[in-house]
């Protein structure tokens, strides 16, 4: 039984008159906002004086789990070894005191840092340019795909081409952004070998397709093993692919997107190139792209000048227009490129000891645990509970939910649709073989306890601030502020 | 071979081949067709130790003219407010740092319950009922504005203010086609919008949209421009600065459906336009329209309050191509110090920035002793005619170490001689001394 205490909500130890800022006095002439725009009662802000601001952050960062915790094999989410120097590197005053506004000759060398960074990525991509403004991975993919509307709008074919295509097993978030940029969703099925069903696709791109969605290798940790024939059938088509690239940490520097055919990548820096997820963001998600689609990228460009200089170019009449505020989350960029710098042309180093780690673990689980797709993995894979389900009663969230007894976040789970009870794994590069040990030594134990003690699984996790929470009443009570005037609990 | 940041020997990837049953690394990749593979190293610039990375970063750094560098009254949606050391050390917490987004909410009460304190924060500051877990940026959340009122009254058309910042409605006006919107601007009259003409373009709209102060400084009649805008049946969305709001009344108490904005001011550095965050907050019956994660309350089984996603169905992850919006990865660690911050400033702390903000206009305005490009009243930033280019004006009073503002003319073609100049409470009397000087040489 855990022995947490609960952690009061800012709130309730906020008391009137006190505070933890101080502001300069200065003598300034007095100032009167108009009465009818003036507020009239002050916002209830806590009050806390700064010792108890800090103690109150320190129990919640206590209540919370994070890559270094522990390990973290959160399947698509890249959970590596966030660089401390990069964090150093991005707190340089001449970074993080940098106005957005400032003329371009006084901060060259931050679009010096971004052009940079979009050489890379270009390079990493195999696509010849690239834009860093999109603010994550979703964003990318939405930028991605008003890039493809405007293309066939300059060609005239955006009323005739209404359809993309996205696989069964994508992320939640390509449907979703296909809606968003105005196209119609067109689905694809997986075959048995978990590879696009290449029957179904002959079947559905035709003269109203503008493009296909895919990961690669695909949420089942798979490499698309047709993605040559997929890629022809499409351009023959007349239509484009797109590359999610949240799952280019098994690739990188091994086999290019561009090389594959797609002309549209967009990135996850908060994934493939260590940047910090912050507990969900901030992300990055720049998009790269063939030159036949470059005068549609969103402005402002960040280019070099024939003097060797940077400048912002904005004279893109086709551009898309802007995505996001300035040119993107740039603190990300100096982490992004810092970390870059670090395994320079060796960058396949990376991920190929995220592939040996995925298979290693795969290897040694796949007795215990059902796997649908029995080949080589890339830097993820999928297992399934069902047989745990069927057998003993104990479900994927419940395997996960044990696993946190053990010290060890939970891979996703219940995802990719296609694999029943799914648990979806990813160690990253960055782990110990004594870690992968460890973990393998708590799931092969699990499995153990469903047969033989499997309350303990339906009421884990055992140690933590909670126990499971009901999710339901949540819906239903609808609480999603502090409502002011409850009185605060009994300390202790 | 490897890094730093690679844990395994070459004993261990023996073992590991070994477990796995391949010969060599090269075997897994077998999958991947050969014409595929890259037969080569990437061309990227050689690895580099820790060393030489700092020493290569910092001297890319110190090209830069950052704000300690010269005297900054540069502010047009991004402001240099004091950042305290303690959001620094809150949000270097690597169990806040290094976590992902909360979907195990057992080993993630701290973000989740931090979520739900900042979802009551922003409540608080907009005079909303609900607020979303954040968004991008200022300029995004006008969008995800959009696409909620688009489906809440199904009409096609947003109306947005001239005033509203530009880059704001450069994002609008890129996500409409795809949401099927058509956007209208509303032209201003001598710096703000009139709320005659805001009724007419709310005919029909979606959304009507207004920022409070504007993008000249001004302050709007904010309160019948809500007025005009849920008059036509359009919903009143107001983009407001967070640090206003402990002088400026909250969009929720005038009448406003929605209240979005740009979060930066509270406690993000300026770090060249990012990584900040944006704000949304409505009004509770629109909670179900509401792009991006919510946070709410309930207890485990043993009774305990405990904090967990909630309203997950209008997502992504479940209602697929029928979500409300794509959003995952938002801004959390940002917002994270802006709930910091917001906490250290508390109540007392807000109003008093405020007054110190609007007190710095009013000596900036005697300072300057130049002509007001508009007589509305001000907030934090100030709008002055120079009688010349304004851009010319602010390379010439660089070389004086001072960097007087931002030239609105880049936005607005005619107002190539006005400029905005930006204050806030690291800029001293002294230091508009300072301007005044610089700009009186500059001028005369």
């Amino acid at each position: 039984m855990s022995d947490w205490r609960e952690e009061p909500l800012i709130f309730e130890r906020s008391r009137p008159g006190r505070c933890a800022c101080s502001l300069p006095h200065y003598e300034l002439p007095k100032a009167t906002v108009p009465t009818d725009l003036a507020r009239a009662e002050a916002p209830r802000l806590p009050e806390l004086a700064e010792p108890d601001l800090a103690r109150h952050f320190s129990a919640l960062a206590e209540r919370n789990f994070g890559v270094d915790s522990g390990f973290y094999p959160l399947g698509s989410c890249t959970m590596k070894y966030n660089p401390r120097l990069n964090e150093r590197l991005a707190a340089l005053p001449g970074f993080a005191d940098l106005h957005p506004h400032q003329l371009p000759e006084d901060a060259q060398g931050a679009l010096e840092l971004c052009f940079l960074l979009q050489e890379a990525l270009a390079e990493i991509s195999g696509l010849d340019t690239v834009s860093l403004q999109p603010a994550a991975g979703s964003q990318g993919e939405l930028t991605g795909l008003m890039l493809v509307r405007a293309y066939f709008q300059d060609r005239g074919e955006l009323e005739q081409r209404r359809k993309v295509v996205v696989p069964d097993t994508a992320h939640g978030t390509n449907p979703a952004s296909v809606t968003m940029s105005g196209f119609e969703l067109q689905p694809v099925k997986t075959d048995a070998r978990g590879n696009l069903d290449l029957e179904d696709l002959r079947r559905v791109v035709g003269p109203d397709t503008a493009a296909l969605m895919l990961t690669n290798p695909s949420t089942l940790g798979l490499f698309e093993e047709g993605i040559v024939e997929v890629a022809r059938l499409f351009h023959e088509a007349g239509a484009l692919l797109y590359y999610d690239g949240a799952n280019l940490n098994a690739v990188c520097g091994i086999s290019r997107p561009g090389d594959m055919g797609f002309d549209v990548v967009h990135f996850n820096l908060h994934k493939t190139f260590s940047t910090p997820h912050g507990g969900g963001g901030p992300g990055a998600g720049p998009v790269a792209v063939r030159r036949a689609l470059e005068p549609f990228l969103p402005v402002p460009r960040i280019v070099r000048g024939k003097d060797g200089g940077f400048a912002l170019d904005c004279d893109w009449p086709k551009s898309i227009g802007r995505v996001r505020g300035f040119f993107g989350p740039f603190g990300v960029f100096v982490k992004a490129y810092a970390f870059i710098r670090v395994y320079g042309p060796a960058l396949r180093e990376m991920s190929e000891a995220a592939v040996l780690n995925a298979n290693y673990l795969l290897a040694r689980l796949k007795d215990v645990y059902e796997l649908r797709y029995d080949r080589l993995c890339k830097h993820e894979f999928v297992l399934s509970a069902a047989q745990l389900k069927r057998e003993h009663g104990i479900s994927a969230l419940d395997v996960a939910k044990r696993l946190m007894d053990y010290g060890i976040h939970p891979p996703t789970i219940y995802f990719p649709l296609v694999v029943p009870e799914a648990l979806m794994i990813e160690p990253t590069e960055t782990e110990s073989l004594e870690t992968l040990d460890s973990f393998i030594d708590a799931m092969r134990q699990i499995a153990t306890e469903a047969a033989e003690s499997p309350e303990l699984l339906h009421e884990a996790p055992h140690d933590r601030p909670v126990e499971r929470l009901d999710e339901a009443a949540a819906v239903k009570r609808a609480i999603v502020r502090y409502e002011f005037g409850e009185s605060a609990p009994e300390p202790g | 071979m490897g890094t730093g940041y690679l844990a395994l020997t070459d004993a261990d990837r023996e073992a590991m081949l070994r477990a796995i049953g391949v010969s060599s690394l090269e075997e897994l990749f077998a999958d991947i067709p050969e014409q595929l593979r890259l037969e080569r190293e990437l061309a990227l610039a050689p690895a580099a130790s820790e060393v030489e990375i700092e020493r290569e970063l910092t001297a890319l750094a110190e090209r830069n003219v950052h704000v300690g560098r010269e005297l900054s009254f540069l502010g047009a949606g991004v402001y240099d407010h004091y950042v305290p050391a303690i959001v620094e050390a809150v949000i270097s917490r690597p169990e806040f740092l290094t976590a992902y987004t909360p979907y195990q909410p057992e080993l993630s009460q701290g973000v989740l319950q931090a979520i739900f304190e900042y979802q009551t924060v922003i409540c608080e500051l907009t005079g909303m009922e609900v607020a979303n877990a954040s968004g991008y940026d200022g300029a995004t959340v006008a969008a995800d504005a959009c696409f909620m009122a688009a489906h809440a009254t199904g009409r096609g058309k947003i109306a947005i203010a001239e005033t509203v910042n530009p880059q704001v409605r450069q994002v609008v006006k890129t996500y409409a086609p795809g949401f099927g919107l058509e956007v209208v601007e509303v032209p201003h009259s001598g710096g703000v919008i009139d709320p005659a003409a805001f009724l007419a373009a709310s005919q029909g709209a979606a959304a009507a949209i207004f920022q409070q102060p504007n993008f000249f400084g001004c302050l709007e009649q904010a309160p019948d421009l809500a007025r005009a805008a849920t008059g036509a049946g359009a919903l009143a969305v107001a983009h407001v600065d967070p640090l206003s709001l402990g002088v400026l009344e909250a969009p929720g108490n005038y009448g406003c459906q929605i209240a979005i904005g740009e979060g930066q001011a509270a406690g993000n550095r300026l770090s060249f336009g990012g990584p900040h965050f944006g704000f949304l907050a409505a009004k509770k019956d629109l909670i179900r329209r509401m792009p991006g994660r919510i946070v709410g309350e309930t207890t485990d089984r043993r009774g305990r309050r405990g904090f967990v996603l909630t309203f997950q169905t209008r997502e992504q992850h479940i209602r697929r191509e029928k979500a409300t919006s794509n959003i995952t990865t938002n801004q959390s660690l940002c917002a994270l110090a802006g709930l910091v911050y917001l906490s250290w400033l508390g109540s007392n702390g807000l109003c008093k920035l405020g007054e110190t903000c609007t007190g710095l206009v009013e000596l900036l305005k005697k300072e300057l002793d130049l002509p007001l490009a508009f007589a509305a009243p001000s907030f934090k930033e100030l709008a002055v005619h120079l009688g010349r280019s304004a851009e010319e004006v602010v390379r010439e009073a660089k070389k004086k170490g001072v960097n007087p503002g931002y030239p609105l003319g880049r936005d607005y073609p005619g107002m190539e001689d006005v400029l905005l100049v930006a204050v806030t409470e690291k800029r001293s009397p002294a230091d508009i001394e300072r301007l005044a000087e610089v700009l009186g040489e500059v001028l005369a």
